[in-house]
């Protein structure tokens, strides 16, 4: 009867002690590092030597060039009046964490070189989790924070600011591979190949942030299942978003603008399955969203405005909602070619609906069809565009419009608004 | 010929048409501008209302304004002047006056809206020169047609339908060439024959001036390169210059040989 008691005895103790050891690690020792080029420590490699686990070391304004910084115990590095580390195109990684719970703030961190061989980052996160990186300005290195395997990290509030010219040569500003729970708020991003990458990416979160100027794809998601992107900007990129091959993607009160150019898209879709794509804002794009292949996709509450083309289906897409949503000034509302049709496009608001409502319920009382012959025709003859705005063209949408012969017959608004949609 | 320039621009711009027609462009334009507010949108909206109504009234008009003025042109006959002054005279006295009502119809709203002020300046010169070049083209093809039918009835047909022909049916046939060639690399024959037609040469130098281009994708990289280009620009200003002088020079061959 003794011995459980003992064994419980002897067992709080060693917890009793694990936890002072704890407390002392995190709360007692938890010592301070200042450097300053001023002062005792100059650089950071020297102070690196010196901390223990749970230090912070507080980095002093000047120019800190000390070749790749690895980052190895848990610590805290606050730079003080913006610090620079620069890496001088050495053509390797500038700062890497290697270690859980590390935190990084105030930085500028600067040229990290070109390479066709090695993926060169600023900040680089490696199989660990709990970073959080703030408040960084990152200029010139060609990818900026560059995550593998990292999980449960905050990148919040950072500049990255890239140089490139072309694909092959250039890195994605914040690039994740692998990764889970990420928390990705407020940062800007511009000139990189893609803004932000997603790869394998699972339940995370994009809050707030700018995506301008990049080459390819504003944000990009390959096969990242679960995230979420709300109040983001993308404007004038190659393409604002593509969404490839993944899953419960959902995505609110995003603007997508200026995305033009002959191969230009607001948001590409590619073989996505139940996503929500709501309150957004399509402005000035050559194609609004081009959907190829999207299953179970709620197209809510959107507004398309001044695009050549608002939302362009290619290729089965089934089972779509789409209600709800301002088309306005585009010159083509919607091509959706499939014979075969389960979509809704039920209560849209369409800025070419020419219909009336005699009983004032603010529904119009004839349906629409948003797909018009010209649209066909582009999309067979893609030389025919040069007829657009043509007279000729104003007729025969005309005609198909009063008895459709080439456009699917049951794609329509049976309940068109009189009114533009206000959420 | 001066002379008869000045009567026939005066005798047209007091007539009630010349004012119905330039107060239709004040309306349109000032309302649109009021309306909208965004002058690359009423530059888009203008277009069309130009590309089709500035030949259709310069056909008619050109019709009307022979045949009315028949009378005086007999009386100018028995004269010592030179027929081709006659003709001439007449001729650019009709589409001047009419280039005035449209100038001043879209000119007066967009300067009291800044014109001078916007980015849009260009876009609008453009619109302003392919309207004038569209008038001086159909009233020139319209005189033409006047003077080689006696009978008014035809006249106004042959008019009626060459307009059509240029504004509608050109289109049609040139889309179904389009579809029917498809599998072949059209994009230069496309190009010579867009350049063919006034009114479709006019809508594709505003279309690309306005950026929409990148819709048309691949064709409209080809089209850009060319229209975009100094060279492409000279050219087509050529061919509406040419569009002009062609009927203009036939109306001197025709009115030179014409028994009255």
């Amino acid at each position: 009867m003794n011995r459980p008691n003992g064994y419980s005895g002897i067992w709080g103790l060693q917890m009793g002690l694990l936890f002072l050891m704890i407390f002392y690690s995190f709360f007692c020792a938890a010592g301070t590092v200042k450097v300053d080029q001023n002062g005792k420590v100059k650089t950071i490699q020297e102070a690196l030597g010196m901390t223990s686990p749970g230090d912070t070391v507080m980095v002093y304004g000047g120019n800190y060039s000390e070749g790749t910084i690895l980052i190895d115990q848990p610590l805290t590095l606050i730079g003080i009046n913006r610090p620079i580390i620069d890496g001088h195109d050495r053509d390797s990684d500038i700062i890497i964490i290697a270690s859980d719970s590390v935190t990084l703030e105030g930085f500028t961190i600067q040229n990290a070189g070109t390479s066709y061989i090695k993926d060169l980052a600023g900040i680089r996160v490696r199989r660990k989790n709990n970073f959080v990186i703030r408040n960084n300005h990152l200029i010139n290195t060609m990818f900026g924070i560059y995550l593998e395997k990292a999980t449960d990290g905050k990148i919040v509030d950072n500049q990255v600011i890239g140089q490139a010219i072309e694909e092959v040569s250039s890195g994605n500003g914040i690039h994740a591979w692998y990764c889970k729970n990420l928390f990705i708020s407020g940062n800007t991003v511009e000139s990189h190949r893609d803004g932000i990458y997603f790869e394998f990416v699972e339940s995370s979160q994009l809050v707030d942030n700018i995506s301008r100027n990049n080459l390819r794809y504003g944000l990009h998601f390959m096969f990242s299942n679960n995230d979420e992107y709300t109040n983001n900007l993308f404007e004038s990129n190659g393409a604002g978003v593509a969404v490839m091959f993944s899953k419960n993607i959902n995505m609110y009160h995003n603007t997508f603008t200026n995305n033009w150019g002959s191969a230009s898209y607001g948001l590409l879709l590619k073989e996505i399955y139940d996503a929500r794509i709501e309150e957004n804002i399509f402005d000035g794009n050559t194609m609004g969203i081009k959907v190829d292949g999207s299953t179970r996709v709620t197209y809510h509450n959107n507004s398309f405005e001044n695009n050549g083309w608002a939302i362009k289906f290619v290729g089965g897409s089934y089972d779509n909602k789409i209600n709800n949503n301002n088309f306005i000034s585009n010159s083509f509302d919607l091509v959706l070619e499939s014979a075969r049709n389960n979509n809704t496009i039920d209560g849209n608001y369409w800025s070419s609906y020419t219909g009336y409502d005699l009983d004032k319920n603010g529904i119009g009382d004839i349906p629409f069809r948003p797909v018009k012959l010209f649209s066909y025709i582009v999309s067979r003859t893609p030389e025919s565009m040069v007829l657009l705005r043509s007279l000729f063209i104003d007729i025969i949408d005309f005609s198909e419009k009063v008895r459709p012969m080439f456009t699917p017959e049951n794609v329509m608004d049976h309940a068109p608004l009189m009114n533009k949609v206000v959420y | 010929m001066l002379k008869i320039l000045k009567y026939s621009f005066f005798d047209l711009i007091r007539s009630k048409w010349s004012y119905v027609y330039f107060f239709f462009y004040l309306v349109i334009s000032s309302s649109l501008l009021y309306l909208s507010g965004d002058i690359s949108k009423v530059i888009i909206s203008l277009m069309n209302i130009i590309l089709i109504l500035v030949p259709l009234i310069a056909s008619i008009f050109g019709v009307m304004y022979y045949y009315n003025s028949r009378e005086f042109t007999e009386l100018l006959l028995a004269q010592p002047i030179k027929r081709t002054n006659i003709f001439l005279g007449q001729y650019i006295g009709l589409a001047v006056s009419l280039s005035s009502s449209l100038l001043f119809g879209l000119g007066i709203p967009f300067l009291l809206f800044g014109i001078f002020r916007s980015a849009e300046i260009w876009n609008f010169i453009i619109l302003i020169v392919t309207g004038v070049f569209l008038t001086f083209i159909f009233s020139a093809i319209s005189f033409l047609v006047a003077l080689k039918n006696e009978n008014r009835l035809k006249g106004f047909g042959i008019v009626i339908f060459l307009w059509m022909f240029m504004a509608i049916i050109y289109d049609g046939l040139f889309l179904l060439s389009l579809i029917v060639f498809k599998e072949y690399p059209i994009e230069t024959i496309s190009l010579t024959l867009s350049m063919l037609n006034p009114i479709d040469l006019s809508r594709i130098l505003i279309l690309l001036k306005l950026d929409i281009s990148a819709l048309m994708g691949y064709t409209g990289a080809v089209f850009r390169k060319f229209f975009g280009t100094d060279t492409g620009l000279l050219l087509s200003t050529l061919i509406l210059i040419m569009w002009t002088v062609l009927p203009v020079w036939a109306i001197v061959r025709v009115s030179g040989r014409k028994n009255f």
